[in-house]
């Protein structure tokens, strides 16, 4: 998917440079993009790490595990019977809070597992809605503290980078809202085939 | 209000390290290894998306694009200049920040369209290749409502974005 898009990224730019007549500036911007890509990175490291040592201290002070146990009921909300499961419930709430920390190196991994322990559970058959929702929760944004953004904005001279902050959490909580709701509705719209 | 959260938060969790009994300072120096870690293995994504990207840009290509996509978007308060980061983040997280980093540079990180674009890439994930990963991973071939719901939640964050930045700015 990913291959096409980017092949088709430069088919579009030659086309659209031929027939607009800016062949030389699309020639000069590829040797522009990637020294571009180097200066951001070296923008944001020093943020990148800042942040991700202080997720270490949280993860390994027990503050991570405090907040897993506070989600637990959020959870048995969410997944309904399958929150019997306390090994699948354990592994989906350290998904979620590895997520809502902005760790999605380590929440992709986890998460992964968490569907897996789901999906055996139900059955490994078809596409159960358990499953579904633990995937569907992480197409959306619940990270707490949007650093990298802030990093970027940092380097891009914001006074105050991190004072998006609330909007953030606001339009991610939207979202989440109307995945949710969504994928409710939806349900006897797109039967389990697998049944 | 929010210039209190950070110094506040790393003093709280510092604090609470300290009283758990940690190593606070190697524990730190140890996750942010894996910070650099994770910014030296993105490097070569950016460079492939942002060359890509500075391409498309110079050609006129994602000016054509975003005026053609701007009357839906408009609707929906997105500005012109996201219009294009709306398309290209539910695909790639990468291309996303690239993009995006591109709007708040070029835009100013402080305006309208820069604050919108970074709420943007702050509110939403990379859902299509997240369904494609968890998926895969299980060997779900039919998934059903998951990408029709996520595509719409992307869309929501994005209008979502742009309301709570008027909203807040």
């Amino acid at each position: 998917m990913l291959s096409k898009l980017w092949v088709g990224f430069f088919a579009a730019s030659l086309l659209c440079g031929a027939f607009t007549g800016r062949l030389d500036a699309v020639s000069t911007a590829a040797t522009q993009g990637a020294a571009a890509a180097v200066e951001l990175i070296l923008s944001i490291t020093g943020l990148m790490c800042l942040w991700s040592g202080v997720m270490e201290i949280i993860s390994a002070s027990g503050l991570a595990a405090k907040m897993e146990s506070c989600l637990r009921p959020l959870l048995q909300k969410l997944f309904g019977v399958a929150a019997h499961d306390r090994q699948a419930m354990q592994l989906v709430s350290a998904n979620v809070t590895a997520n809502l920390l902005g760790l999605s190196n380590a929440g992709t991994p986890i998460g992964l597992r968490a569907a897996s322990r789901l999906y055996d559970t139900a059955g490994r058959r078809g596409a159960p809605n358990v499953v579904l929702t633990l995937i569907i929760l992480n197409t959306t944004s619940i990270q707490l503290i949007p650093s990298t953004v802030a990093a970027i904005r940092a380097s891009c001279g914001a006074t105050q980078p991190f004072d998006i902050m609330p909007a953030v959490w606001c339009a991610s909580a939207c979202s989440v809202t109307i995945v949710l709701l969504l994928a409710h509705a939806l349900r006897t719209a797109f039967p389990d085939d697998g049944k | 209000m929010t210039s209190i959260l950070i110094p506040a938060l790393l003093t709280c969790v510092g604090l609470y390290a300290l009283y758990s009994g940690i190593e606070v300072f190697p524990t730190f120096l140890a996750g942010a290894k894996k910070g650099l870690e994770t910014a030296v293995s993105i490097l070569p994504t950016l460079v492939g998306l942002l060359t890509a990207v500075y391409m498309m840009r110079s050609s006129g290509f994602i000016d054509l694009a975003g005026r053609a996509l701007s009357p839906i978007l408009s609707v929906l308060g997105i500005p012109v200049e996201c219009a294009t980061l709306a398309l290209l983040k539910p695909i790639s997280g990468g291309g996303g920040l690239a993009l995006g980093s591109e709007i708040i540079r070029t835009c100013g990180a402080d305006s309208y369209a820069g604050r919108v674009a970074a709420v943007m890439l702050g509110a939403s994930e990379t859902s299509l290749y997240t369904i494609s990963l968890y998926c895969g991973h299980l060997g779900i071939k039919n998934t059903r409502y998951a990408i029709p719901a996520a595509l719409a939640g992307d869309l929501c964050a994005f209008a979502a974005s742009a309301f709570f930045v008027r909203l807040f700015f």
